[in-house]
């Protein structure tokens, strides 16, 4: 779980890389993110790096939220 | 006084002048037109006395030559005072004139905000607007520009202004005609740089702006074809054929002129020229730094051949352009943190491509391999040193 809300981009991406080696190949990790490019370059590093984005929602308490399989 | 190349711009103050996609020095004909037509051509075309009639003559062979370059009859062009004008005259002046057809414009989810922002007026108006989105490579299908019923006008770039991609225009223009819809054509990118026919295209109006292809600023291409409903969507007199109201920049209009001539006898060296150097930045940048995707069509000939785009990984697109401009090298970016709103570029967000790290290079008649090069000498090590304060150095950046 990583909250990198109120972080511009590119930070959020830095912290979904960095936090996607620290789960098995399976599982999952969640970020949150408020940046406006943050939605676009979640899917768009999901596919260049071969991972998953399993779903993302709107947080009631701003912001998305993203959830990223790790494939790798 | 620094050295000044042959367009005239200061050479010494920047090193690599990369983003001719924003705006070009003015053409050395241009400015040798525009300078005669201060002189020759100051009075008002519709007075009917000698100096009036000489700016007449000036401004009536002006339109010719911008006819004959682009395929259209002289009567069919009118002079704005941007691409921009132009492009928000030709979409919403459609959409008034054939208000009966109904309310629909279509446009691509990538066209320039000048097209798109003449589209949000309409759509405040009372109208609809329907976006036909495009592949990762910003093009958009032919089939998905099929018109919805009550259709107006439908509005497609001729090339697209951040990645270069050429657009399926002729076989979007025939699919709309069979039901009977216009199509606008913004031709900002393509005018000057790739050969444009307005009866090749099929298009029924066509937009460009001179400073994009070596005129001065403040003039812009407006081809309405004939046959084509349109109606002012503001006030008009009688100049520009009652379609562009005001007094018409004749020096500037004259220059417009002589800088698309002599852009278009230049166009079968300059094109391949540019292309070598677009194609030697595709192959040399994955080499050179880690974590490039490169953007727009790999097939050179389904692009413009001055423009090359990428995003790096994790880099902010801010740091970049700052890092190149220290080392005199200006191009520009469609990161967010550019923008003044905060928002990545509409235009890579709609081909799904990276957002962050984003670059455009443009080359223009004064770029060399000296200019690609002094970008690829400095760029990996920029990249290299936001990465490292961005504390993204240690992570893995193959894509």
């Amino acid at each position: 779980m990583v909250d990198a809300r109120g972080r511009r981009c590119p930070l959020p991406i830095i912290d979904l890389a960095r936090a996607i080696v620290t789960v098995t190949p399976g599982a999952t990790v969640t970020l949150w993110a408020d940046d406006p490019a943050a939605g676009p370059d979640v899917a768009a590093w999901c596919r260049l790096r071969a991972q998953e984005l399993v779903s993302s929602r709107t947080l009631p308490s701003g912001g998305d939220e993203f959830v990223i399989r790790r494939r790798t | 006084m620094p050295p000044t190349g042959t367009s005239g711009r200061s050479v010494g103050a920047v090193p690599a002048y990369l983003d001719h996609a924003s705006t070009t020095p003015l053409h050395p004909a241009a400015r040798a037109a525009l300078l005669v037509a201060l002189d020759e051509g100051w009075a008002d075309p519709a007075r009917l006395y000698r100096e009036g009639r000489r700016a007449r003559m000036l401004l009536d062979a002006a339109r010719e030559s911008v006819a004959t370059v682009l395929g259209a009859r002289p009567d069919e062009i009118s002079f704005t005072s941007s691409g921009t004008t132009a492009a928000g005259a030709a979409l919403l002046g459609t959409a008034t004139a054939r208000r009966r057809a109904g309310r629909v414009v279509m446009v691509s989810a990538v066209e320039h905000s000048s097209v798109l922002h003449a589209a949000a007026v309409h759509e405040g108006a009372g109208g609809q607007v329907v976006q036909v989105g495009v592949d990762g490579h910003g093009r958009v299908d032919p089939a998905a520009f099929t018109p919805v019923p009550g259709t107006a006008v439908a509005s497609l770039q001729h090339a697209n202004h951040e990645v270069g991609t050429l657009q399926p225009v002729a076989e979007v223009a025939r699919r709309l005609h069979e039901a009977g819809v216009p199509l606008h054509t913004d031709a900002a990118v393509t005018v000057g740089h790739v050969p444009v026919d307005v009866r090749a295209l099929g298009v029924d109006l066509l937009t460009a702006s001179a400073h994009k292809f070596g005129g001065p600023p403040g003039v812009g291409l407006l081809v309405v074809r004939t046959g084509t409903r349109w109606r002012s969507p503001g006030p008009t007199d009688e100049r520009e054929g009652g379609r562009v109201a005001g007094f018409p920049a004749v020096p500037a209009i004259v220059a417009t002129a002589a800088a698309l001539e002599a852009r278009t006898s230049e166009l079968a060296a300059e094109g391949p020229r540019l292309a070598g150097l677009v194609a030697e930045l595709r192959r040399r940048l994955p080499a050179l730094v880690d974590g490039v995707e490169l953007l727009g069509d790999p097939d050179p000939t389904g692009s413009v051949r001055h423009i090359c785009a990428f995003s790096c990984l994790y880099v902010a697109g801010e740091a970049l352009l700052d890092g190149l401009d220290r080392a005199g090298i200006a191009v520009s970016s469609g990161s967010s943190c550019t923008s003044d709103a905060l928002t990545p570029s509409h235009v890579l967000v709609a081909m799904g491509a990276l957002t962050h790290g984003n670059l455009r290079i443009s080359f223009g008649r004064d770029s060399t391999q000296a200019d690609v090069d002094a970008l690829l000498d400095v760029l990996p090590g920029v990249v290299r040193e936001v990465r490292a304060r961005f504390g993204a150095a240690d992570l893995d950046h193959t894509p």
